[in-house]
């Protein structure tokens, strides 16, 4: 079947089977490997992209689901330098394998962009949707507080 | 050996976080050949029985399926995978073959390999091939394998496969004579490493140059390299084992799986690069198990609480073969036992029984999570007997500064002994104590409070570390000045290529930004061993720190060739050296790349210890267990990096979390495993667990390495599970609530708590 | 965990999404948000030949609030729900309950409509709409009819749509401003299933006496239900600590939960009578 949609802010089409998640046509069909399959299963969040401007969990999405649609990926958020958000990630050593890093990023962007002012405790539980073997969360968390004023300040922009 | 310390303890923010931050980093499932084929293993869905027949002919005739291979097809005589540790003779009979052939022993088990254009395809395929299995008992727990309603190795004629013997001085001698015994049971339920990048590989094989190319190698590439080449008939050299970015591995990715036979020797059979990527279904049952263990245990102690012996029986249910290094955790269990206590006596032996469930390996602090959690606990029980408080009955028998070297107890056979090196475990303990808060806290003990009861834990730990034989660096100073290293550590997301870019910056006085860190893959250096037993920093960063030596020398005999004088006048500075007043660039200083190297051999283990305190308040009426602090003091001799140590310590801290609350492997009795996806194996989210502090300390250097660094990495977990059981005793103490076994369950306890009111009543 | 194959279909309206299931002859699913779905599929327990897409057919997500009650389209997902400050007055109950769903990316995504039709025991959207004896709207080929909730989940994950019909809407009963309630559920983890969930409503007439009890459970069977027994006792009588009390004796002897690998029945049994306690206690405050 042949979809086209936004992606990155550019139109893009390909052609895949109906049963072909949206995560497996962002990696094999356009070339965005930064979206992990962890579960494919829809526990453990690496695969989080935004689907406009809203985190989903891309492996339980099928490709075609996405025809018209707005999808952003962690590529579509990183830049020459690193954007706020994955300086302060960086800073805090929110990160060990990284595997689960791009959906943590997706998510937590997508957080503070509509909830820049969201507490400690919104924080928790927003990505408590995303695993993470590694770091043991609380340095992501601290990540995701320290990016606030970075979004406030954008907002305030506005 | 002096070494200039200025990269060396800086928390250095990670070189690797600019490309994983961006969705830029290499896993293997990002890799893709030409003309690639997709791979899917036909895995046994029975867990114990006899293969009658196997029918491909319907999978073949899918379009898009252009293979379905059995164990035949690959070889006369299936390769059996043999043991990277403890490779004793009489383990030869549960090796795995890489293949069944006539028999299955788990659920899970490869049976055939299914080529196809795509996974879906492959998976399409497997769906279509008719497989006939006789179904035999499946032994499924201890009881079962002792009662033998059937055995796993018919020609073994039992389903225990050996009994390690950890032994010092004369426990039984103790025991006669000792004041006061206690005699528990304990239970640890499998769990495991589940790091968050499934297993995978893409394979190539070159005809024309008759070299085969393997991506996603992890861990001990070059042993493992061994072992393909020994299997497919090839020279070493004929292979090149590639590691990429890593994700994750706790001790369990890496190790040689038959995956790691069966990808390369697919690709070498049809000539065409082969892909393999396992799902997570997939993971849950074939990447190894850990942790299962049972053991009845003895404690002697003096009347005025000094520990004398321990004695008792281990039960290791290792799942249906020894894989390359299961017998590592049986053995810790055993060997470990005394963790930082003087204990001068001990008789412990450890059997390990083959069961029809996935084979088990090591995971992080292998054997050490468990022992810790049955010592730990024996200490607060033999304290509440004894009427001694429990922190003075740990203070009075940890060992002393003084007593270093210490003998830990020796194992046999493959016999072994070791001895704690260094360190002031009463100052940590003390230290840890005093930053808890422990006598302010106390207060609080036993007490309700909005319907939660409080209660405090501690613990102490030691963790081994640093595991010879020996790890290679390769040092190359290009033509343009810049520093490329070569080692044989490999990556699992520790923070390998800043940690040793740390460790070469201040050995070779390069600057650290012209310095690239190169790991893991067989063609980086000739002997290399890789990443396990926390030993990448002590190991590789010593032979860096070696070969440094060397270059800085060869550096010196290059300049003076170019300045006309000895190597001795050279004085190097960054990225100049210079003689007399008169300076030159590094950067084309000589023609070719100065290259050197270097191995650092050990032969010693390593000895990071510390001390874990924990608040809890636990809820009667549901089982709910609140983890309102948790604080762990460890001292590693040397930190290299304290931001990814940190790291480190509070990971591995919620990992052991896990298996004290949420984490089991749980199989029916007929052996299929009832958790196969994330909904039902729980691992700890954000919002689980808070509340947790780590403090890292150097307060004795290990006096083995150049570095003075003991391997750190693993600790965090391993006093966890008797830690968090012993504050849930201390907390409903009034009920007289004792956990003996984990995970930590609501309903469990729940269970308890119901027990201990009806025997009150 | 790729799925298998099946084709892929979205329609304009509603009346071409029966035909497409009718067509199917019963190998035909829907899908909407596709968070129960699509798991199924990757674990191929479910092996759809078609399957029917509701995204493109207007007038399903639409919140309706007004005098008959809150009426909710099936596509509604649980953020538009948390979004709907109405719904904290017109909806109380359920405002609480979907805190309790699952996470941030699946509330983007999962909808009313889907979990209804998923019909998990231990759910939280079932057991709110038969605690609150909602009214399911369903269409199909032979038409439109309405379900009561308490009738619509017939065993777990099943219930009385038929191959050909589509859960439209969903219609929860006014919600007077005196009313109390609570909603209490017990869960590994954040987000899980519960091991077992209590909601309950009741009113007070001018004696303080309790009205038109309604207590629901999930996790506590094949289905989600009504404890009567616990209604009974509660019926006619203050909400005083000897009524609880009863209440949750009553609870517990009415049930015959489940064991599963996370908790075994009688855990479950107590843990009811625990969350129902609780959950009477915390509706006298509000």
């Amino acid at each position: 079947m042949k979809i086209k949609f936004q992606l990155n802010g550019d139109t893009v089409s390909t052609e895949v089977e109906a049963r072909t998640s949206l995560a497996d046509c962002l990696r094999d069909n356009l070339g965005k490997n930064g979206t992990h399959l962890g579960c494919e299963h829809g526990v453990c969040g690496a695969c989080t992209v935004l689907l406009n401007g809203e985190a989903v969990r891309s492996c339980l999405m099928l490709a075609v689901q996405a025809d018209g649609e707005k999808v952003i990926t962690v590529e579509g958020l990183s830049g020459d330098e690193l954007s706020p958000l994955q300086a302060s990630f960086r800073k805090h050593h929110a990160l060990q394998c990284g595997f689960c890093t791009p959906g943590f990023i997706t998510t937590a962007h997508a957080l503070l962009s509509n909830e820049p002012d969201a507490d400690e405790n919104r924080i928790r539980d927003v990505l408590s949707g995303n695993l993470c073997r590694c770091t043991g969360y609380i340095s992501i968390v601290e990540a995701v507080m320290d990016a606030r004023k970075f979004y406030a300040v954008h907002e305030e922009q506005q | 050996m002096k070494v200039a310390n200025s990269y060396i303890g800086r928390p250095m923010e990670r070189i690797e976080d600019l490309r994983l931050l961006r969705g830029r980093g290499t896993f293997v499932s990002d890799v893709n050949k030409p003309n690639q084929l997709h791979a899917v293993i036909l895995r046994s869905s029975v867990a114990h029985g006899v293969i009658c027949s196997i029918d491909r002919s319907r999978a073949l005739a899918l379009p898009g399926v252009s293979h379905v291979l059995v164990a035949a097809d690959f070889a006369n005589v299936v390769p059996k995978i043999p043991l990277r540790l403890q490779p004793l003779p009489q383990l030869e009979p549960f090796h795995q073959p890489v293949l069944a052939q006539d028999k299955v022993r788990y659920v899970g088990e490869p049976i055939a390999v299914v080529l196809a254009d795509t996974a879906a395809i492959a998976e399409d395929a497997l769906e279509n091939i008719d497989l006939e299995i006789e179904p035999l008992a499946a032994i499924t727990s201890r009881e079962q394998a002792e009662a033998m309603p059937s055995v796993l190795f018919e020609d073994h004629g039992s389903n225990a496969a050996i009994t390690w013997k950890a032994f010092r001085g004369d426990a039984d001698a103790a025991f006669k004579t000792a004041d006061y015994v206690r005699r528990d049971r304990f239970k640890v339920q499998r769990h495991a490493a589940m790091f968050m990048e499934p297993r995978g590989f893409v394979a190539a094989w070159d005809g024309a140059v008759q070299k085969l190319t393997v991506w996603g190698a992890a861990k001990t590439a070059w042993y493992n390299r061994r072992v393909l080449a020994d299997a497919l008939g090839l020279e070493v050299d004929a292979i090149e084992l590639v590691e990429v970015d890593v994700g994750g591995g706790f001790g369990s990715r890496g190790e040689f799986y038959p995956e790691d036979y069966l990808i390369p020797a697919a690709a070498k059979l049809v000539g065409r690069p082969v892909k393999w990527i396992e799902d997570r279904r997939e993971h849950m049952m074939t990447a190894n198990h850990a942790r299962d263990i049972e053991c009845d245990v003895e404690i002697a102690v003096s009347r005025d609480g000094k520990f004398l012996a321990l004695r008792g029986q281990v039960w290791a249910d290792i799942g249906a073969y020894i894989r390359t290094n299961g017998s590592v955790g049986p053995r810790n269990v055993a060997q470990y036992m005394s963790g930082p206590y003087c204990i001068e006596n001990i008789d412990l032996k450890s059997t390990m029984l083959t069961t029809n469930k996935t084979p088990s390996g090591t995971y992080r602090g292998p054997g050490r999570y468990e022992t810790d959690f049955a010592r730990e606990r024996m200490i607060d029980l033999v304290a509440r007997d004894l009427k001694i408080d429990r922190v003075e009955l740990r203070r009075q028998n940890l060992v002393a500064d003084a007593q270093m070297p210490y003998p830990l107890a020796s194992i046999t056979p493959y016999d072994s002994s070791t001895e704690l090196d260094s360190g002031d475990y009463h100052a940590v303990f003390d230290l840890c104590l005093k930053e808890f808060d422990w006598w302010e806290r106390s207060k609080l003990r036993g007490k309700p409070i909005d319907g939660y009861y409080h209660g405090l834990g501690v613990g102490s730990f030691i963790e081994g570390g640093a595991a010879g034989p020996k790890e290679e660096a390769r040092l190359v100073l290009e033509t343009d000045g810049s520093l490329s290293v070569y080692i044989g550590s490999s990556s699992v997301g520790q923070g390998l290529e800043t940690i040793m870019a740390q460790i070469a910056a201040d050995a070779t006085e390069l600057p650290y930004e012209r310095i690239t860190i190169h790991h893991g893959s067989t063609s980086h250096v000739k002997d290399g061993y890789g990443a396990y037993h926390s030993r990448s920093t002590v190991m590789g960063g010593s032979a860096i720190l070696l070969a440094a030596e060397k270059l800085k020398d060869a550096i010196r005999n290059a300049a003076a060739v170019r300045f006309g004088c000895v190597p001795s006048e050279i004085a190097l500075d960054g990225e100049q050296v210079s003689h007399g007043g008169k300076a030159m660039a590094l950067a084309g200083l000589a023609d070719v790349p100065i290259e050197v190297e270097a191995s650092f051999f050990n032969k010693k283990y390593t000895w990071a210890y510390g001390t874990q305190a924990a608040h809890v308040a636990v809820d009667p009426g549901t089982g709910h267990v609140k983890v309102i602090d948790y604080l762990s003091v460890e001292d590693v001799g040397r930190m290299i990096n304290p931001l990814t140590l940190h790291g480190q310590a509070i990971g591995s801290i919620v990992q052991g979390l896990g298996g004290a609350f949420l984490e089991n492997l749980v199989y029916d009795e007929n052996g299929q495993l009832l958790t196969g996806s994330f909904a039902d194996y729980l691992l700890p989210t954000a919002s689980d667990f808070p509340n947790i502090r780590s403090i890292t300390l150097e307060l004795k250097p290990c006096p083995n390495n150049p570095l003075g660094a003991k391997g750190a990495g693993e600790g965090g977990l391993i006093p966890v599970g008797g830690v968090m059981a012993n504050a849930i005793a201390d907390a409903l103490s009034h009920l007289n609530v004792q956990p003996m076994e984990l995970p930590l369950t609501p309903a469990r306890i729940w269970q308890l708590v119901e027990d201990a009111q009806a025997a009150a009543s | 965990m790729k799925p298998s194959s099946f084709d892929y279909k979205s329609p304009a309206t509603l009346h071409e999404a029966v035909s497409l299931l009718e067509s199917g002859n019963g190998n035909a699913k829907l899908i909407a948000g596709g968070q129960s779905l699509m798991p199924m599929l990757a674990f191929r327990l479910a092996v759809p030949e078609l399957l029917v897409d509701l995204k493109r057919i207007p007038g399903l997500d639409v919140i309706n609030i007004g005098e008959d009650g809150v009426r909710i389209g099936a596509r509604v997902r649980w953020c538009d729900i948390a979004r709907d400050r109405r719904l904290l007055r017109a909806q109380p109950l359920l405002m609480e309950a979907i805190t309790h769903v699952a996470h941030y990316q699946i509330q983007n995504r999962g909808t009313i409509g889907g979990s209804l039709a998923h019909a998990d025991p231990a759910a939280e959207m079932p057991g709110i709409a038969v605690t609150c004896d909602a009214q399911i709207a369903i269409i199909g080929s032979a038409g439109e009819r309405i379900e009561r909730a308490a009738n619509f989940f017939t065993g777990p994950l099943q219930t009385s749509l038929g191959p050909d019909e589509i859960l439209t809407e969903v219609r929860l009963p006014p919600w007077p401003s005196a009313r109390r309630w609570a909603f209490r559920e017990f869960a590994r983890r954040k987000g899980d299933f519960a091991m077992a969930g209590i909601a309950l409503h009741y009113d007070l007439d001018d004696k303080q006496c309790v009205v038109d009890a309604h207590v629901g459970a999930i996790g506590v069977a094949d289905r989600p239900i009504r404890l009567a027994a616990a209604e009974a006792v509660l019926n006619g009588g203050p909400v005083n600590e000897n009524n609880i009390a009863a209440a949750a004796a009553a609870a517990r002897a009415e049930i015959d939960p489940p064991s599963d690998i996370h908790a075994p029945g009688a855990y479950r049994r107590a843990l009811v009578a625990t969350l129902l306690t609780r959950g009477l206690i915390q509706s006298i405050g509000r």
